[in-house]
């Protein structure tokens, strides 16, 4: 809240200038076409979904659609094993990925943040794969797993593990596997966004630090660290809510399977309304993500004390 | 945080311009400089390794003659590519890719800078809650809304229309560009506009003389991020766009890959198609795209 307050006492523009026709409107005007399109395709979409978990709708079983109470949320919490199965592996793939992009992104933000002979060629090779799209690295991954050419082969060639080994269809390798390619794309974006932060840090800080003794380490956690928090906890939730939402590496990689061993919520409300037509259970269950997703971002943002910091 | 440079500044010039750093006392370098050097190729080689094997393994997949298991893309064959641009149609994919991701750049762009000029330089009744609305919708996933998005493409009579996509690219991209472009113009202050004033211009063409071009750094990241977020997404193009000559590169990838036997060769030409585009882009903007970011973007 503080945050808030902060931005309310920015001078404000003066409102009435000179030169502008029409100063009242003019600022509503600019944000029609913006605000026009997102209550569109945003909060009407959205609005549908609240409307329609509260109903049985299912065009393959039409004599059942009609009001539905909070049926479908009691199914999905009482009834659907398959509900808290993928609610569950979001929250893993969440923390893991989330957590592991965070501390190899943080790393190498601080090397290429050094000077040393190499480094533009070393940043673009670093952060290259942040552009290539969750389809192309799934396509990536599947050349290098695929058991018969994948890189198992070249493996057991030199004598590690077993010709024929496929790590997307045994369930027990394929959460590494379909992490590990999660992770080539998704550290150059901490690593890009930290190393931005890096390079507004102020060198007289470190030099200071320098005359004092500070040793290195305790340059990067009293110097560096505390200067990059909110831009940390910033990416972080962002990066979450990403993770979490974002269904193309998963869908088109391991397609949730196998047997259901990597569904997502996501994924499974996208089988459940586009392949099941359960309309009204997946907008239920899209509610509850919704939910979910904003109690534990605000949760993270109070206990993160996001803002509060070095004011 | 909020991007603190005041308004009312002298007129510094950029807004990604950084002041020279003083000359160095000579024989002192920074402390943050004085790493060892093995402390930084080591782990810098250990991971080019984990992101370089990826890209070279489909570089050899899509070079080597069909059957191959030689590590050297050796001798070397464009057979799979011919074979992925005309039987698999990634030629149409190709220009359907581009006609989507152009045209969700520009509108992007565009509506993105007047909602973000509006939210930089006035001070309205609905702004808080048009802020409010921008960061709310960074939680609501495209992904979820499939199902209402269609049904209102359906009732629009825009299913296997390009424009669907566009559409819903824009919207989903905008409110990300529009918190960037106002964190940009912010950072234009707001003097040099007014002195334009005076000079006779008005409102519009002063902004188009004098902000305009000091925003180009952020145009340009905004506007590939547009650009490449479009030709990467591959959902709403999956579920918009039923016909074939229809589809973008993501879903030609996608059907390669489902097929029940994957022709890995192609798979992995049709990976490199898909790729280009976006790496000549990265190419050329990377050094603007840090710039930019840190110019407040991450900030603001």
């Amino acid at each position: 809240m503080a945050q808030a307050a902060a931005v309310a006492k920015q001078p404000a523009p003066p409102r009435r200038r000179r030169g502008s026709a029409t100063p009242r409107r003019l600022p509503y005007l600019l944000i029609a076409p913006a605000g026009l399109l997102m209550l569109g395709f945003i909060a009407y979409p959205v609005i549908s979904v609240f409307y329609y978990s509260l109903r049985h709708h299912n065009p393959t079983k039409p004599w059942r659609n009609g009001f539905a109470g909070l049926d479908n949320f009691v199914r999905a919490f009482t009834e659907d094993p398959r509900f808290w199965g993928t609610l569950t592996f979001s929250a893993k793939w969440v923390l893991v990925e989330v957590g592991l992009q965070l501390l190899f992104g943080l790393a190498l933000a601080l090397i290429v943040n050094q000077t040393f002979v190499g480094r533009a060629l070393g940043r673009a090779l670093v952060f290259s794969p942040w552009a290539v799209s969750g389809v192309l690295t799934s396509a990536i991954w599947v050349l290098l797993y695929n058991s018969q050419t994948g890189i198992t082969r070249y493996l057991a060639d030199l004598g590690v593990g077993e010709y024929g080994t496929s790590w997307l269809s045994d369930t027990a390798t394929v959460f590494p596997a379909a992490v590990v390619a999660d992770l080539w794309r998704g550290v150059p974006f901490f690593a890009i966004l930290i190393l931005a932060d890096l390079q507004s840090v102020s060198k007289d800080l470190y030099e200071a630090a320098e005359v004092d003794g500070a040793s290195r380490l305790r340059q990067f956690f009293h110097i560096t660290l505390p200067h990059l928090k909110d831009a940390i906890i910033l990416s972080t939730l962002l990066r979450a809510v990403w993770e979490f939402n974002n269904v193309d590496l998963l869908y088109t990689l391991t397609g949730g399977g196998p047997a259901g061993e990597t569904t997502t919520l996501p994924l499974y409300i996208a089988h459940t309304s586009v392949d099941a037509h359960d309309f009204g259970y997946a907008s239920a269950l899209t509610t509850v993500a919704f939910v979910i997703l904003l109690f534990c971002s605000v949760v993270y943002l109070r206990l993160s004390k996001f803002g509060g910091g070095d004011k | 945080m909020i991007t603190k440079i005041p308004e009312a500044t002298a007129p510094a010039p950029a807004p990604a311009h950084r002041a020279p750093e003083p000359p160095r006392p000579a024989g002192r370098r920074r402390a943050w400089d004085e790493a060892p050097r093995w402390q930084i190729y080591l782990p810098l080689s250990v991971y080019l390794v984990f992101t370089l094997v990826p890209f070279y393994w489909i570089l050899l997949f899509a070079l080597r003659p069909p059957g191959s298991t030689s590590l050297v893309p050796w001798p070397m064959t464009f057979e799979h590519f011919e074979k992925v641009w005309t039987e698999r149609a990634f030629g149409t994919y190709f220009q359907n890719s581009v006609l989507v991701g152009v045209a969700t750049l520009v509108t992007t762009t565009l509506v993105a800078l007047a909602g973000g000029y509006a939210l930089a330089r006035f001070d309205f009744r609905l702004k808080r809650g048009f802020m409010l609305a921008l960061l709310c919708s960074q939680f609501v996933p495209g992904a979820l809304l499939l199902v209402p998005l269609f049904q209102i493409f359906a009732e629009l009579r825009m299913i296997n229309s390009l424009g669907s996509v566009v559409i819903a690219e824009t919207v989903f991209q905008l409110p990300l560009s529009m918190i960037l472009i106002s964190g940009f113009i912010r950072n234009v202050p707001y003097s040099l506009e007014e002195a334009a004033w005076v000079d006779g211009c008005n409102r519009f063409s002063a902004f188009r003389v004098v902000v305009l071009p000091l925003l180009r750094p952020g145009l340009v990241a905004v506007g590939s991020f547009a650009f490449v977020h479009s030709w990467n997404h591959f959902l709403f193009a999956l579920m918009f766009l039923s016909d074939q000559d229809r589809q973008t590169i993501p879903v030609g990838l996608n059907t390669l890959m489902s097929s029940d036997s994957v022709d890995l060769g192609a798979l992995a030409a049709g990976g490199i198609i898909a790729a280009v585009p976006v790496v000549i882009v990265f190419a050329f903007i990377q050094k603007w795209l840090i710039t930019g970011f840190s110019a407040g973007a991450v900030k603001g």
